[in-house]
């Protein structure tokens, strides 16, 4: 060989193999270009217009055109803690949506268990269809569906009719039932397959263990079934905490959805504030569900 | 490597987060050259100029066809004969119905609609936005047989420049089942009772602009309170409707924005009174419903509607020949007798159904509309008339606290 053979530089590699060696070298750029783009969307697209409703609560309106004026103030957040139509309203909201999670934790719970630990397989596939079935319909149908069935000349009222009994189906109550309907699905599916999780040892121990069936199902399946009920109780609870359509069509009392959609035209800062409330309240939730473990579950 | 330098990392990147978010909102705030403020242009008269409208009237029409379609946010039930006005003109039409005036703003703010059909309540204040443009009324030769009451009003005029083409006026009525309610009214006094015969079967428009019928009432029944227009009230005469209200809520079957939602109430019998649009008054009718509509001793309120064309319209060709279609003839008699309206092209007269119709809509009564009173915006000044009266954000905010 000749010196000047030794001297020539080793063939350059392909474009791939280099960037295949840097990615290689360099893990964390490789991780970083993969994420780049749903990062990006969730920081830009979902965040950034979070972080811009929670900018619009503290700016001003003009107060003849409604337009928002970039100004900075307070003056929402005053009036949120002055009215007291804000709190009775938040806090009507917050109650039902704790007494729709109840409902639906209680209607769930059996039909998941069924599911779960009794029917044969192919009654259990069936179930998860029929109770996926709902989903398919658009929201809007349901509600208006219950609309009519709540209604003085509706089927409710058509039943209760021979007993000289009559039901305002336009009420607290009539919009209870309406929420529990809609989210029942979000409770089922994660108390199903929670209590699916249970291994059957557990259950063969207690038996041994001289448990009888009940004190079997209140000592042992509750508590291990317990996160994903609370995992379904926070679709349920937070997808009532903001509903404004069915709140519409069935009372006529606001909701913290209602409000919002309201004033979003005429007073846009004050909406944008007053939704820093479902907002905070679901954090706080959310952290109670995680010290119970609910995130496992999902 | 990693693990030494983890830990200036994170507070250094949350810092710099926060710096950042700080940057944005402070970039984002206090843009107060702007002049957002009500009524200070210092512009001269604002153009009816807008991107891609024709100069002529047969310009307009070649351009026309050329944009295909045109979109509209309306109350329900205005558009009408559009199948014809398609093959006219080449314009395909596609409607979204508005609830509420504040509806239509927030509508029109989108830029996804070329027009709206405003009520007073709104059409101030799309002009003080900036939002509607004025029209050259060279370029829409129905609007030369307009009833000349109608035109350069303060709702669809600004500096004696003409906004849109006049749609036609109407009373809010005061509508019953007649075979629920007994006997039959003549007065909004049945609604305002608190020992009403009829609580919880009432029907009530959900928007602030109800305040104003609060203080017709109370122009009737409390004439020591002064109240001259209802849409112009000082503090006392505000307090006073915002209580009358409060008494009132409690008795509310229903709020009803949305008209379909009421005329289905009513054929329920869940709600049995109420206040409405002659449009629902004949679809029940229509569908064999016993329903009556009145205008009450009281007087009512009411809207004269103006098609306003958006200052950035997408199809500001179609635009202009749907606003000169809606006020010809053939569209002013289809509207007027479908919605139940009077039309403000008097030779619409000859066209409907119903040869009495004009008479019946008193389309050219003036005294008739004495005591309607049009929907129109508050405003700090009390419309000129001196003395300082609630604005539209007070009665937004006292209708949210009256609903509860």
């Amino acid at each position: 060989m000749t010196s000047a053979e030794y001297a020539k530089p080793p063939p350059r590699e392909s474009l791939g193999r280099r960037l295949s060696t840097f990615f290689y070298r360099h893990p964390w750029v490789g991780l970083a270009v993969l994420l780049a783009a749903p990062l990006g969307w969730l920081l830009a697209g979902y965040l950034g217009s979070l972080f811009v409703l929670l900018l619009a609560s503290l700016w001003d309106t003009n107060p003849f055109t409604s337009e928002v004026v970039h100004d900075y103030t307070l003056d929402n957040f005053r009036r949120l803690f002055e009215e007291e139509v804000y709190r009775e309203v938040a806090w009507r909201t917050i109650k039902m949506a704790a007494f729709v999670t109840i409902a639906d934790a209680v209607l769930a719970f059996p039909i998941a268990y069924y599911m779960a630990r009794v029917a044969s397989p192919r009654m259990r596939n069936l179930l998860v269809v029929a109770v996926l079935m709902p989903l398919w319909v658009s929201y809007l149908i349901k509600a208006y569906a219950w609309r009519t069935i709540l209604s003085d000349s509706g089927v409710v009222n058509w039943m209760l009719e021979p007993f000289g009994l009559s039901f305002d189906g336009y009420s607290s109550i009539g919009l209870w039932l309406v929420f529990t309907y809609l989210w029942l699905p979000f409770m089922i599916l994660p108390v199903y397959a929670g209590l699916e999780r249970i291994p059957h040892s557990m259950f063969e121990a207690s038996a041994d263990l001289g448990g009888r069936s009940l004190r079997t199902f209140v000592r042992v399946t509750l508590p291990l079934a317990f996160p994903a009920v609370v995992a379904g109780s926070i679709f349920t609870f937070s997808l009532t905490l903001g509903d404004y359509i069915a709140p519409d069509l069935i009372t006529s009392q606001q909701f913290i959805g209602t409000v919002i959609y309201d004033q979003r035209g005429t007073n846009l800062p004050v909406a944008a504030a007053f939704t820093l409330v479902p907002i905070g309240v679901m954090i706080v939730y959310l952290l109670v569900a995680r010290r119970l473990k609910a995130f496992e579950a999902l | 490597m990693s693990k030494r330098h983890k830990g200036w990392l994170r507070p250094a990147a949350l810092a710099a987060l926060l710096i950042a978010l700080a940057f944005a909102a402070a970039s984002c705030g206090g843009d107060d050259d702007e002049g957002d403020a009500a009524g200070t242009t210092t512009e001269a008269k604002a153009s009816t100029a807008i991107a891609g409208l024709g100069t002529t009237l047969d310009e307009i029409k070649q351009m026309a066809r050329e944009e295909g379609r045109v979109s509209l946010v309306q109350w329900a039930g205005y558009a009408q004969l559009t199948k014809e006005f398609t093959q006219e003109t080449g314009c395909a039409v596609s409607t979204k119905d508005g609830t509420t005036s504040d509806d239509m703003i927030s509508l029109i703010g989108t830029g996804e609609y070329d027009g709206v059909s405003a009520s007073g309540n709104a059409s101030v204040r799309l002009m003080e936005r900036g939002d509607v443009a004025p029209v050259n009324t060279d370029l829409i030769p129905n609007y030369a047989d307009v009833q000349e009451g109608i035109k350069n009003k303060d709702y669809n005029s600004k500096d004696g420049q003409p906004y849109g083409a006049p749609h036609g006026r109407g009373p809010n009525l005061l509508a019953w089942r007649t075979d629920a309610v007994t006997p039959a009214p003549d007065s909004w006094g049945v609604i305002w009772d608190t020992s009403t015969p009829y609580k919880g079967k009432i029907s009530i428009y959900d928007d602030s602009i109800f305040i104003a019928d609060a203080a017709l009432y109370l122009k009737a029944t409390k004439p020591e309170l002064g109240i001259d227009n209802p849409y112009q009230l000082n503090e006392e005469q505000f307090q006073a409707s915002i209580d009358l209200l409060k008494g009132l809520a409690p008795n509310v079957g229903e709020w009803w924005a949305d008209y379909a939602k009421q005329i289905q109430s009513f054929a329920n019998k869940d709600v049995v009174i109420g206040t409405t649009w002659p449009y629902q008054v004949n679809t029940l009718t229509a569908d064999k419903k016993p329903v009556k509509g009145i205008k009450p001793t009281e007087g009512t309120t009411g809207w004269s509607d103006t098609w306003m064309i958006y200052s950035k319209a997408k199809h500001p060709n179609c635009m202009y020949l749907w606003m000169n279609h809606m006020i010809s003839p053939a569209a002013q008699a289809a509207v007027a007798e479908s919605f139940g309206e009077a039309p403000v092209n008097l030779k619409a007269c000859a066209l409907t159904k119903n040869k009495n119709h004009c008479d019946e809509f008193h389309a050219s009564d003036e005294s008739w509309w004495s005591d309607v009173y049009y929907w129109t915006t508050p405003t700090a000044d009390c419309g000129g008339e001196g003395g300082t009266c609630k604005t539209q954000e007070d009665w937004v905010n006292a209708w949210t606290e009256i609903r509860g």
